[in-house]
């Protein structure tokens, strides 16, 4: 809004209301600098870490810093190379635990908003305590109990925790969605004889699909990220993309250009996820705020 | 507008389809359970490994073991250092059961054979044939054995030892005595230290960390006639010994020391002094592989090497060895087995040498590795001092008196982890000039004090226990 305000302005003859105009133009040009300054340095450690990923190791571990190099591509193919059963196991893991997530929260959402259940305020921070919980307190038991299950280094272990992990995030962002919708429509269609499930497919869900594709993401974003449960309960068969990150480092040795290369490889998927949805993503995320 | 009649018939068809589809999940998620379990051919043997370069070695070269032993398929998890210990440690101590081989140290060894957590492995060694464990170098084979029977077997050992660079030596008229005293080290480092040029005299680990800083200033401790702990367990980080160590180090890294000492280990030592921005570095004798790597390393050939500088005792080295031990969980020993027996094998250092690099051999694990004319050439300027170092590497040799725990640089208890790491932090502090050498080392001794008392109580209940 500052920066487009000096714009509407400068096209009338100059009036003797110059000094608060002139204020005014240099508090957005100092904002607009503000933001860049923000912008950058939240950016450079990310454009850092593309950079280094092209790097030989000799050059990414050079003082002072090389900035002008010839780039290789060595690091990603030895990277793609040996990634392949962690990226396999990486997508079951986040995409099983994500549609269970969304196969038992929407329904739960829709039991605490629309169709309410009784005590919702006590069911709704039942959920949310579960996360009250760090993880760390509570390794040690899934540890043993997975262990005595033999589900150790088994990737559905990490699908049945990564979908408990999710699901208070997943029914409390659902709730607020599904608030949003206006109950005269649902009135309205089991008015013209439509059921439940009905109402759920035709009625619902295209108008909460923003709200669905946002917390389908976060899920996502979360599940793919996970490296503590993931860390401790894996070995050989079931590791997963983060695990593989972290196996790339060295305490002797070279070892940062394969690192940038790793993470940046492990970080596209999330960010082209992100940017198919961008646009449901925008709605959904702001659909909390129409009201 | 609606029809409701139509509405009705076709409100339904959603219905069976989510439970095909359900029933088609449950299906998957029972045919799948068992994933982790199902071995490719034959029998499946998992492998813990910490990520260092020399084991990065040996998984690249692991198609020639799968040529000797057909009927085993081995999988690799390679961590690093911290994780692994973890993980390792995690899965050992609870029976957790994931793996048929782990990595572990000479800190590790005796307590978990006491635990009965690791098979003993003498009985696999002494039936192999050509095996030779008495190859092994004596210091570390005792070090990871308990009643003469080894549990873990090295797959590559280290001490310590000071490097300097001899062209600046020489240069500069300057002579490195056969057997440095931390007194020389101070005047050869206030020689060569220049700051306007960025050049340190001396690198020295300041990093908090029981494997950091508490590595080499655990051996100055001890050289200077300090120990953690007396034999009665007595806390005893306030005698005068210790507080002269402890100052000697922290001043000859403040004053000749590397910038932001407090926060540097033994990778930024290594860049500094392999980027030729120091004079002498006291560290592990692993550095060698990288120091005199030209791809690495400015000073590749400029450096020379003497034993860890001493105080009152006739050497100070310390001892750690990476070792492969077979937890008692695994179901495959004997092919765990052949797994461990082909990577410490006199065999595999050939293996190394001939198809990767002479220089990429595991070292100080095997008296015979140098024997062997390849090495020696590649090794000429450290391997005898790599030997020497690991051979003194005693606490008879390190030491003034008698200790009632295991291990040089570190405590071989469990609590050592710990108490390592805030006693590090203490020391790290000291370095970064936040609190004086007094203070922190009143911090540490109570700390120690305090794992020092739940040994006394036990020692007393032992001895109570035995007299009635």
């Amino acid at each position: 809004m500052t920066t487009t305000a000096p714009a509407t302005t400068s096209s009338r003859p100059a009036a003797p209301g110059g000094a608060p105009r002139s204020r005014r133009r240099s508090t957005g040009t100092l904002l607009t600098a503000l933001t860049w300054i923000l912008a950058v340095g939240f950016f450079f450690p990310v454009a850092w870490m593309a950079m280094t990923a092209f790097k030989q190791e000799s050059q990414a571990s050079s003082n002072p810093p090389t900035f002008f190099f010839e780039p290789t591509l060595d690091q990603f193919r030895a990277v793609i190379g040996e990634s392949g059963t962690y990226v396999a196991n990486s997508l079951i893991a986040t995409g099983f635990s994500t549609v269970l997530v969304l196969l038992l929260g929407i329904p739960a959402a829709y039991a605490l908003s629309i169709r309410p259940v009784e005590k919702v305020g006590d069911v709704l921070f039942f959920f949310i305590s579960t996360k009250m919980l760090p993880v760390v307190a509570v390794i040690v038991p899934i540890y043993v109990i997975a262990g005595q299950l033999k589900v150790l280094d088994n990737i559905w272990t990490l699908v049945v925790l990564y979908t408990a992990m999710n699901l208070p995030i997943a029914v409390w962002m659902m709730r607020s969605f599904l608030q949003e919708v206006p109950a005269e429509v649902l009135e309205a269609a089991s008015v013209d004889g439509a059921g439940l499930l009905r109402t759920m497919r035709s009625v619902l869900l295209p108008m909460v699909a923003p709200g669905i594709a946002a917390t389908a993401l976060i899920c996502v974003i979360f599940a793919w990220n996970e490296f503590f449960f993931a860390l401790n309960l894996t070995a050989s068969q079931a590791a997963t993309v983060p695990i593989f990150i972290v196996s790339t480092m060295t305490s002797e040795g070279l070892f940062l250009a394969r690192l940038c290369a790793a993470a940046l490889l492990a970080s596209l998927p999330v960010i082209l996820a992100g940017w198919i949805a961008q646009k449901q993503l925008v709605r959904g995320l702001s659909m909390g705020a129409i009201k | 507008m609606f029809h409701p009649s139509g509405v009705r018939r076709r409100s339904r068809r959603p219905a069976p389809r989510l439970v095909a589809g359900a029933a088609a999940a449950a299906l998957a998620l029972a045919g799948c359970a068992g994933a982790g379990a199902v071995s490719g051919d034959g029998e499946q043997i998992v492998v813990a490994i910490v990520s260092n370069p020399q084991m990065q070695d040996a998984i690249s070269l692991q198609e020639h073991f799968r040529a000797e032993h057909p009927g085993v398929d081995v999988r690799f998890v390679s961590l690093p250092e911290n994780e692994a210990r973890a993980k390792i440690t995690a899965s050992v101590a609870t029976g957790g059961g994931e793996f048929d081989v782990v990595m572990i140290s000479n800190y590790e060894t005796p307590m978990w054979a006491e635990n009965g957590w690791i098979e003993n492995l003498q009985p696999y060694a002494d039936a192999t044939e050509g095996y030779a464990p008495d190859d092994f170098i004596p210091s570390v084979r005792e070090a990871l054995s308990v009643d003469g029977d080894l549990y873990s077997v090295p797959f590559y050992g280290e001490s310590s030892f000071l490097a300097y660079r001899q062209d600046l030596f020489d240069e500069r008229g300057l002579e490195m005595p056969e057997r440095p005293t931390w007194d020389d080290v101070r005047e050869l480092a206030a020689e060569l230290h220049d700051p306007q040029q960025d050049f340190s005299g001396v690198c020295l680990r300041g990093l908090a960390g029981w494997g950091e800083v508490m590595a080499p200033m655990g051996t100055v401790i001890n050289t200077f006639g300090g120990r953690w702990f007396d034999d009665g367990w007595n806390a005893r980080l306030d005698s005068p010994e210790v507080r002269e160590a402890v100052t000697t180090y922290v001043e000859t890294v403040q004053q000749y020391g590397q910038p932001g000492a407090a926060t540097s280990g033994f990778g930024d030592c290594l860049t500094r002094f392999a980027q030729g921005n120091a004079g002498m570095w006291y560290d592990a004798t692993s550095m060698v592989s990288s120091v005199e790597d030209p791809a690495s390393s400015n000073v590749a050939g400029d450096v020379g090497y003497a034993p860890a500088p001493v105080s009152e005792t006739q050497a100070a080295g310390w001892l750690y060895s990476w070792s492969l031990a077979i937890p008692s969980t695994s179901e495959s020993k004997d092919a765990a087995w052949d797994f461990v027996s082909w990577m410490t094998d006199q065999d595999y250092i050939e293996l190394v040498g001939e198809e990767l690099a002479w220089e990429r051999v595991p070292p100080g694990s095997r008296l015979s590795t140098y024997e062997i004319p390849e090495y020696a050439e590649v090794s000429q300027a450290y391997a005898e001092a790599t030997l020497t170092s690991m051979g003194e590497a005693t606490q008879d040799n390190t030491m003034t008196e008698p200790v009632p725990y295991p291990g040089i640089q570190f405590v071989g208890i469990p609590e050592f982890q710990d108490l390592g790491t805030r006693v590090g932090q203490q020391m790290s502090a000291a370095i970064a000039g936040q609190q004086t050498v007094d203070e922190a080392l009143e911090q540490a001794q109570a700390f120690a004090e305090t794992v020092a008392a739940t040994y006394r109580a036990e020692a007393d209940a032992a001895s109570t226990t035995g007299g009635s």
